[in-house]
């Protein structure tokens, strides 16, 4: 077996996820995601997933090592944000040609390692597989060995080509590869017993910043954030944290669940998504650190700050309560952050009519069940015909989503914001509620919509009567079926 | 003339380039109700996708045959099959475009055979059009990816007509125009009482519009009837020369003889444009682009101030590159820096010392002390780190607003090219202030007036 076969069977073998545990060795070892339909698909490959996961971590180099489809179509199209060094965000790859492919892309990829070492001298280099490289045999798992040796630098092999799988199995590749190389091979200068690391926190337009001033005030420091606005010598001595919360639902668990077996380090699953997801991950940030030994009036500490912040936000939401009590919305996000959001969305009285749970797993589904009751509308695969006609219908007020389906919502002249990962907004902890409830504001109350709805004067259409179909006093979420 | 040369660095840094596949895939985004496919692994499509998203600010249809590791080995035939099939089913295309990636032509998939296997096997298909062309990652850019699929939907499915009409032509643009570039071709065709069928016809499909209902598929573009008939035209113009192979393959053909327009930003090169339009249909310019035409010599005349001596660094696919430098030199601008992202016949005219095949960091390093940097919207960090600015061109440009409805030929579009880059020479232009004559000695004027003396 190759040793990216023993490691895919590692990854589909994860005694930290219930769903997986449900399965039997036989389905298990066919992996987290169902077969892909062609022709019916959409969304990321593993390589993408990979590269989601670990180029957030700032100061290091990534060198995508493949033809130029791999980093030259997607370079720099993400938003986490750095609070120093920007090198994440230089697009570095090998460019593969013809005659590479021919005879065998490694010393490219040894010469461009130098290069980029020269002239960039970075904290570490990490070099990503793609499918025509590992289809044509390239070892970069030896390359970057001797690259390490000879240059004195950590020179990280990210071994997920995308025919693998999905984005979500690229993110779990990506764990591994720091699990194997990265973590555990520095020592912090200092350690408290306030120390945490977050797992599966991005700092998507910076919302790790909406947190972290929180913890600051706590006294809780973060050991290291994998990856948002990480630095490599963080990610290298995070193994000295005392508790790790895991963000992001699933997506990085084996990290989480392996830092717990080999270092002791307990952690637990929450979201700073919404007001009381955030009051309960500082509350659980507290009990863990007080548990492996920090004061305890750490408790009390956080009791205080939580009941200070939670007024303060919803002083601030009051305004917002009448403008959106009983909208509706439909939220697509792939899954991984639905029920985070959907008790979010429900704090400030909107109807959620449909939730995504393509990616989700039977555990997300169960808290999504617990927050929106039996009725809970969750959509399995929308296509975005089915997207286009729940809008055009006006059976939701707004569609909450990923950019690839935007054009959806505003061909449909619907309201629609960006809550994936290329969005221009932080939503996170106390302030980011309040930051995407004023949004949601925005959108749905923009003046526009009252114009570009209305039938130009020389044509008649009874396009105004759909606005009337939602005073039809039915369930709205019914007709998603 | 240039002298062409080609990075020889291992690693390419900030990437100008961007891949084949998706070169072909907007090009078969141009054809009316078509539904594009890469034949490689998801994420060849989503990146591309996701690409398109940003630049156009449109749902983009855009499939994928969904290979993974073990279909790869054993070949695609099964995944292309079923690609199709499940295509045919849902969306219901008028022409499907299928390109190769990097991947399936490691491989070595041989699509053309599984196509014919595919059709003799699935009656649902045997009459579905569909086009294959063959991109791999590994080899040339966008520009020539987006050539050969116009090449291969030429030689797919025009037909060799039995008579000529003499007032139709075919206008095959390159994949450096906007929508509102080829609108505006069609519009001054069309006022010489010409009929003009365009390929690939992005203004139909991504000029961003609102269509009543959903569709799968595109939402315009040229149609398959139109493509059939092209053989019947009296001339094909190739504007750009990434299109004149596709123009030989038409003329090889159909016998449908072919002229080159290598720009159409310019006084100049709109001139012999006009002209040859003129003298084909035997009609006069029309009024309005007289008009134009006295309106651009005039912001000529009012914006050469600004344009003299200025120092321009521009990074385009080499068509864009061709018709921007040639446009800023007319201007009497200095082409300080040219970076491109593949050979090409134009490169060696760019009036420039040199011509480098590379990446944004070439040309990062290139342009330090110009007045102007013009590439994509990926060269905004090079143009924040060397303190000068930025005219976004080419694809993508994810962080402006209407991409499409950028103009850059004709009288007209030349003339607001004209306007927007002086303007940004004047609120880039440096104040005078009490320093700025005086002179401070270096060491080697002062050794020069000491042996002077």
């Amino acid at each position: 077996m190759s040793p990216l076969n023993e490691k895919l069977q590692q990854v589909f073998d994860e005694p930290g996820c219930e769903k997986n545990r449900g399965k039997s060795e036989k389905e298990r070892k066919k992996g987290c995601t169902k077969q892909l339909t062609p022709g019916a698909a959409a969304g990321g490959c593993a390589f993408d997933g990979a590269k989601i996961a670990l180029q957030p971590i700032t100061d290091v180099a990534h060198l995508v090592h493949g033809p130029i489809a791999c980093e030259g179509n997607s370079w720099d199209n993400r938003g986490a944000k750095s609070s120093g060094s920007m090198l994440y965000r230089t697009g570095f790859t090998t460019d593969i040609r013809e005659t590479d492919v021919v005879y065998g892309g490694e010393k490219r990829l040894f010469r461009s390692i130098k290069e980029v070492i020269d002239k960039y001298n970075p904290a570490a280099v990490f070099v990503y597989q793609t499918c025509v490289t590992a289809l044509i045999g390239d070892d970069i798992e030896a390359v970057c060995k001797a690259a390490s040796a000879k240059f004195k630098k950590p020179v990280v092999p990210i071994n997920s080509p995308g025919f693998v799988g999905s984005k979500n199995l690229g993110n779990k590749l990506a764990g591994e590869a720091l699990l194997d190389y990265v973590i555990g091979t520095e020592e912090p200068d200092y350690i408290t017993p306030y120390d945490i690391n977050i797992i599966g926190e991005y700092n998507l337009s910076g919302e790790l910043w909406q947190v972290k001033p929180l913890l600051d005030r706590l006294g809780i420091r973060i050991l290291a954030c994998i990856s948002g606005d990480a630095k490599y010598h963080e990610v290298a001595r995070s193994h000295r944290a005392r508790a790790a919360m895991m963000v992001c639902s699933k997506a990085l668990i084996n990290i989480a669940r392996k830092m717990k077996e080999r270092y002791g380090i307990p952690f637990f699953e929450g979201s700073f998504y919404g007001i009381s997801d955030t009051s309960d991950a500082l509350r659980q940030i507290s009990r863990l650190l007080v548990s492996r030994g920090a004061p305890i009036h750490l408790l009390d500490l956080t009791e205080r700050l939580i009941s200070q912040e939670e007024m303060r936000a919803w002083m601030r939401l009051e305004q917002y309560k009448p403008r959106l009590s009983g909208k509706r919305v439909l939220l697509i996000t792939g899954g991984v952050k639905s029920w985070s959001l959907v008790s979010a969305l429900q704090e400030i009285g909107m109807t959620v009519v449909g939730t995504s749970v393509k990616k989700s797993t039977a555990e997300d589904k169960e808290r999504i069940k617990e927050i929106m009751g039996d009725d809970a509308h969750m959509i399995d695969e929308l296509t975005p015909r089915e997207m286009y006609k729940i809008l055009k219908e006006a059976q939701a007020d707004i569609m909450l989503s990923g950019g690839r389906t935007q054009f959806v919502a505003l061909k449909a002249k619907m309201p629609w914001l960006d809550i994936n990962q290329e969005r221009h907004h932080a939503y996170a902890g106390y302030e980011g509620m309040v930051e995407l409830v004023h949004e949601i504001d925005k959108a749905l109350h923009n003046p526009i919509w009252a114009q570009v709805r209305k039938p130009a004067p020389w044509e008649e259409t009874n396009e105004d009567s759909r606005l009337g179909a939602r005073d039809d006093g039915g369930d709205p979420a019914l007709l998603l079926h | 003339m240039a002298r062409v040369v080609t990075s020889k660095k291992a690693c390419s840094v900030n990437p100008l380039k961007m891949s084949q596949p998706i070169g072909a895939a907007l090009a078969f985004l141009g054809l009316n109700r078509c539904m594009p496919v890469l034949h490689g692994s998801q994420g060849c499509t989503s990146f591309g996708l996701v690409l398109f998203v940003r630049h156009f600010r449109e749902a983009i249809p855009l499939q994928t045959t969904a290979m993974n590791e073990v279909t790869t080995i054993l070949g695609g035939l099964e995944n292309i099959e079923q690609a199709l099939l499940n295509i045919n089913n849902r969306a219901k295309p008028e022409v499907i475009g299928l390109a190769s990636t990097g991947l399936t032509e490691t491989k070595g998939d041989d699509v053309e055979g599984y196509l014919k296997l595919i059709r003799a096997r699935r009656l649902e298909l045997a009459d579905v059009p569909i086009v294959y062309v063959s991109t791999p990652d590994f080899k040339d850019a966008f520009q020539d990816g987006w050539a050969k699929a116009v090449t291969a939907v030429i030689e797919a499915f025009v037909e060799r007509p039995p008579s000529r009409v003499s007032d139709s032509v075919n206008v095959l643009v390159g994949s450096h125009l906007t929508p509102a570039d080829i609108e505006e071709i069609r519009e001054i065709i069309e006022s010489f009482c010409l009929r003009p069928t365009i390929l690939p016809d992005l203004s139909g499909s991504l000029d961003g519009h609102v269509p009543d209902e959903f569709s799968p598929t595109t939402i315009g573009g040229t149609r398959f009837e139109e493509i059939r008939a092209m053989g019947a035209a009296a001339v094909t113009f190739a504007i750009g020369s990434q299109m004149w192979s596709a123009a030989l393959a038409l003329e090889m053909k159909t016998g449908v003889p072919c002229v080159l327009f290598d720009r159409l930003t310019g006084l100049e090169a709109n001139d012999k444009f006009f002209d040859y339009l003129a003298s084909l249909s035997c009609r006069p310019v029309a009024a309005k682009y007289r008009r134009q035409r006295s309106q651009l010599v005039d912001a000529m005349l009012d914006a050469h101030f600004f344009f003299g001596g200025k120092k321009i660094a521009i990074g385009a696919e080499p068509d864009l590159l061709w018709s921007l430098s040639a446009w800023l030199a007319e201007m009497g601008c200095e082409i300080s820096a040219a970076v491109t992202t593949t050979q090409s016949p134009v490169l060696e005219n760019v009036p420039a010392d040199e011509v480098v095949i590379g990446d944004l960091e070439d040309l990062e390093a290139r342009a330090v002390g110009s007045d102007l940097l013009i590439t994509h919207s990926h060269g905004h960090q090079a143009a924040q780190r060397l303190n000068i600015p930025l005219l976004r061109a080419g694809i993508p440009s994810f962080d402006r607003l209407g991409a499409a409805h950028r103009l850059h030929v004709g009288y007209r579009g030349t003339r607001d090219l004209t306007f927007e880059t002086g303007n940004i020479f004047i609120a880039n232009g440096h104040e005078n202030d009490p320093n700025t004559w005086v002179r401070v000695e270096t060491a080697g004027e002062h050794d020069a007036q000491a042996a002077a003396g």
